[in-house]
């Protein structure tokens, strides 16, 4: 269970330009739940998703996870329990490594890294029959540099990658937007099956309000550092898309975009 | 022919120290100009151990420790307090004038009399006869290979993968639950260390330490790191650590050839400035480096 508890958060603090994002913000996600989140631009989807990674700081409030507070826990101990995929592509995966090699490390996620050898050859079938279920092809390229993959192919591998270690949480920020809309929808179909498999707590942002909808059991939308709806369970499956449209325009036209 | 020896030799002593800025250049993307101090420091360890009476073999070891714990400075400097990685170095660089002066305790140590890793007994009766000429230049090789093979077995450990990785993507190495600034303090002071050892030999090879030795140090490495990587990064079953050391090779060549067309040996800097702005501009390596970290 991860929880927001009275979360502020101002940016540049002290000069003009000073934003306050987040002036008690609260946010419960249950074990196993896969919540879609939506919002305008500037609404704070990412900076919540970057409080939680411990990508930034809070200035006050408290971050628990299944009842430890972890506010102050560094970034990179955080995420050894959370998998992250991000909108740009290039940031989940080592352009200038192979994708065996790519595989390898995240495969040690949360391991010393010691003087053990990198890529452990015996694991490679086990690679190659997680990347055929794709049908890109990648179990045939391990070899390969990733740099040299096309976006789509580099953020399949991204997903599978950030799935491979047990996590608590998987996070995605906005993960399908960089991608054309078939490729978008071969990566939301394997993010479902991810999700369903390894049972595992996602939070998922995303601008396509029909995936929000059809994807995930509780959605939320935000606008101005808050949850200005949030729907679970059986009261999520009834939403439809043009009725949360509908919302997201309001809110829109309110602040005049 | 002896010239050519003196080019291997001094090319492959450089070797040594172009492998260390490639880790700080290529793989962590940070332009290290501690280079410039643990260079000479390697030499000022090399000669202060050796006129003390310590068995020379020992200063490899030690001056690698040596320069392994300058680098570890600069990415302490960098990582913990923050100062952006340029200036690191140049902090460390200035610092460490004051450091090889206070270790070898004068600004010029000669060691003509005592025994050196090239010059002793045991070395003088395992290469006798006509092999004696090219007892250092084999010496040196097999240092050199060693030390490229000890890298290369290290760049392929999971270690050395969070090496590449945080160059490539810091990102990743945060995700995988590692401490990326560490990892970059391993790689400096791996860089820095081997920086040192080639000092160390340089000085053994030269039987002297000066403290103005270090200057430009990082010019010939970085030349010798971009002409190793763009010339033969094509041929795809060379490592690149092998790529590093023929551009170390081919950059002493180019100096040896500068030399002799030049009308002064104080010309030699100049000449030194135009050629690693020449192969700049060859390599193609210019426009990315000065756009990340001007």
């Amino acid at each position: 269970m991860l929880e927001l508890k009275n979360i502020h958060k101002n940016y540049n603090p002290g000069s003009v330009n000073e934003l306050c994002l987040f002036d008690g913000f609260n946010l419960t996600v249950e074990d196993k739940q896969f919540v879609s989140v939506v919002g305008s631009n500037g609404s704070g989807k990412t900076s919540m998703l970057n409080i939680i990674c411990g990508s930034i700081a809070v200035d006050s409030g408290q971050i628990l996870v299944n009842g430890e507070d972890i506010t102050n826990k560094k970034d990179y101990l955080r995420q050894r329990k959370i998998g992250r995929v991000y909108q740009d592509p290039a940031k989940g995966t080592c352009p200038g490594m192979t994708i065996l090699e790519n595989m390898s490390i995240a495969d040690h996620k949360g391991k010393v890294f010691g003087l053990g050898r990198g890529v452990k050859k015996q694991r490679m079938e086990e690679y190659q029959e997680m990347l055929r279920p794709l049908g890109l092809g990648l179990e045939d390229k391990m070899h390969t540099k990733v740099g040299s993959l096309s976006g789509g192919q580099r953020q399949a591998l991204a997903l599978l990658m950030s799935t491979m270690t047990p996590i608590e949480f998987l996070i995605l920020d906005e993960h399908t937007a960089a991608l054309d809309p078939k490729t978008a929808e071969i990566i939301m179909e394997l993010t479902d099956k991810i999700v369903r498999e390894k049972e595992v707590t996602t939070i998922m942002v995303t601008h396509n309000l029909r995936y929000a909808v059809e994807y995930g059991n509780r959605l939320l939308m935000m606008h101005e550092g808050k949850a200005i709806l949030d729907k679970c369970g059986a009261e999520k499956m009834a939403v439809q898309t043009d009725e949360i449209m509908r919302i997201f325009n309001e809110i829109s036209v309110e602040c005049g975009n | 022919m002896a010239l050519l020896l003196s080019v291997l030799e001094q090319g492959m002593i450089y070797a040594i120290m172009a492998l260390g800025v490639y880790i700080t250049y290529k793989i962590l993307d940070f332009p290290d100009l501690t280079v410039d101090g643990s260079f000479p420091m390697g030499a000022a360890v090399a000669c202060i151990l050796i006129a003390k009476g310590v068995n020379p073999y020992l200063t490899l070891p030690i001056s690698f420790l040596a320069g392994a714990l300058a680098g570890m400075v600069t990415g302490v400097i960098h990582v913990k307090l923050g100062v952006r990685d340029l200036l690191s170095g140049i902090i460390m660089m200035t610092a460490l004038y004051t450091v090889n002066l206070r270790i070898a305790g004068k600004a010029n140590l000669p060691i003509y009399n005592q025994e050196n890793i090239f010059d002793n007994r045991f070395v003088n009766a395992l290469f006798p006869g006509f092999l004696e000429k090219y007892k250092t230049a084999i010496l040196i090789f097999i240092i050199m290979i060693a030390t490229k093979y000890i890298l290369d077995w290290y760049m392929s450990s999971q270690s050395g993968f969070m090496l590449r990785a945080v160059g490539d993507n810091e990102t990743i190495v945060t995700s995988l639950g590692v401490d990326k600034g560490i990892v970059k303090i391993i790689g400096l002071s791996i860089a820095n260390g081997l920086v040192c050892l080639s000092g160390c030999i340089f000085a053994n090879q030269q039987r002297f330490f000066d403290i103005s030795s270090g200057t430009g140090t990082v010019v010939i490495g970085l030349a010798s790191v971009i002409i190793g990587t763009s010339i033969f990064q094509k041929i795809t079953f060379l490592r690149v650590t092998s790529s590093v050391i023929i551009g170390s090779l081919l950059y002493k060549a180019c100096v040896a050839v500068a030399i002799r067309v030049i009308p002064a040996s104080s010309d030699l800097k100049l000449v030194t400035a135009v050629l690693f702005l020449v192969i700049l501009v060859i390599g193609g390596d210019r426009k990315k480096k000065v756009k990340k970290n001007a």
